[in-house]
């Protein structure tokens, strides 16, 4: 592709964790939702994990609190093109609520489902094995209805749509099921580093 | 980022597939040359492009563009920008806030001028699209107006404009982009910071609920998250509300 004319950008010296066409956000957190942010009681919230496994399971966020803590400090790519930098989630891994309920063998990928009806999907290996997390504290505040709380998925290491705010459910399946985003124009999987933002990418 | 009618049971549902095709969704991901044909400045924070895209695939109105900028020595930075323009509608029309301090958009403002190429792909997303066919709701916030004025253009187009029922905020008339256009057609238009400046307000949003209808919401956070909590608290269905919310981005 040709070069612009007369467009030299501003960051020469690119911060080596920016994934491609990704610009550091800085301290801020633009908020992005498709629907109305609903207004949710964390003494009501529950997550499910069904579909393949062997106990189908419902959590309060007390009963997640009483299991072991897990922390994710790192960073965060959203596909319009902010990446938030080295900053931590607390919540616990979502390998725990998979060991609770057991996945059975056939089950190769999860839908995760909000209070809104959001969906998105993914391949199981992206959400175990210490890449996924349910999160209730940003940077030690308990995470704002905005930003997905009073629970939210977290799957760093794909753009952030991946990481559905407000997760009620989430459905182990042995096929693929396109999730809001995916039906709607944006990439399968999502990986911030192939910049795999649009379908066709 | 699909259709008017949602099936208020299942909006995240969509059934609409008259939004682009696999092979126009394949087309439009494409990266193209985009040559600039106009360029307008109607203030001095705000740049409108008016693009001729080769291989174009027609858009809908609320869809937006990718333009992507090139350095000499291979860096790259993209931003997205909704379009303005109708379908029918020779070119591709994009609208550019400029951002204080911003490595795009003040690009776009100052450097480009008519003749030039910019890389550019789309139309792009299914979510936050109107086809025109059904009664709506739009309610925008500065540049938020952008995509919500490609809707009015395309209800004139099909010469239904009282299709399509409008409410925007901006702090001053000159920063409403696309004032003339919105007030010929009767837009509620709130100015909030000059005198006797008004805003939308429970009783304005209250004239706009029709539960029957999609509501179009395009602005930032702050005005998105306000224009949601009296929307719903006026009586429309959460479900029927889908939002476009635009932080500054450079």
């Amino acid at each position: 592709m040709a070069t612009t004319r007369g467009f030299l950008g501003r960051r020469r010296e690119r911060d080596p964790r920016l994934p491609p066409g990704q610009y550091d956000v800085g301290a801020g957190w633009p908020v992005l939702t498709a629907e109305a942010t609903p207004r949710m009681d964390a003494d009501t919230w529950t997550v499910t994990v069904d579909g393949l496994v062997e106990t189908p399971t419902t959590w309060t966020l007390r009963e997640l609190r009483l299991l072991p803590p897990s922390v994710y400090a790192g960073d965060i790519h959203c596909v319009t093109t902010w990446s938030k930098l080295d900053t931590n989630f607390t919540g616990i891994s979502f390998d725990t609520l998979l060991d609770a309920v057991g996945v059975k063998p056939e089950a190769t990928f999860v839908v995760e489902t909000s209070t809104t009806g959001y969906t998105t999907n993914l391949p199981l290996d992206d959400v175990r094995g210490g890449k996924a997390w349910l999160v209730w504290e940003h940077e030690g505040k308990p995470l704002t209805r905005e930003h997905g709380g009073p629970v939210r998925m977290l799957v760093p290491h794909l753009y952030f749509w991946k990481s559905a705010k407000w997760i009620s459910k989430i459905t182990l399946l042995d096929h693929d099921e396109p999730g809001f985003w995916e039906v709607n124009g944006y990439h399968e999987r999502g990986d911030p580093w192939r910049e795999q933002r649009f379908d066709g990418d | 980022m699909s259709s008017a009618s949602t099936g208020t049971d299942e909006p995240w549902v969509v059934p609409d597939d008259r939004i682009g095709g696999p092979n126009d969704r394949r087309a439009a991901a494409k990266w193209r040359d985009a040559r600039v044909v106009e360029v307008a400045h109607p203030s001095t924070d705000a740049v409108v492009l008016r693009l001729a895209v080769p291989e174009r695939v027609q858009h809908h109105p609320g869809q937006h563009y990718v333009v992507r900028l090139r350095a000499p020595d291979g860096y790259t930075a993209q931003r997205s920008y909704s379009v303005a323009s109708a379908p029918g509608d020779d070119l591709v029309e994009l609208f550019v806030e400029r951002i204080e301090d911003g490595e795009v958009s003040g690009y776009l403002a100052d450097v480009v001028e008519p003749g030039d190429e910019l890389e550019v792909r789309g139309p792009i997303g299914r979510w936050f699209v109107w086809s025109g066919g059904v009664p709506a709701v739009g309610i925008g916030g500065g540049s938020g107006v952008a995509p919500l004025v490609g809707m009015l253009r395309h209800a004139i187009d099909l010469g239904h404009p009282e299709r399509l029922r409008l409410a925007v905020s901006a702090t001053g008339r000159d920063r409403l982009p696309y004032a003339d256009e919105l007030e010929a057609v009767g837009a509620r238009i709130a100015l909030t910071r000059v005198p006797g400046g008004s805003r939308l307000d429970m009783a304005a949003v209250a004239a706009l609920v029709d539960p029957g209808v999609t509501v179009y919401l395009c602005g930032s956070a702050r005005f998105t998250g306000a224009m949601e909590t009296l929307l719903v608290d006026a009586g429309q269905p959460a479900g029927t509300i889908r939002v476009e919310r635009f932080g500054p981005t450079g």
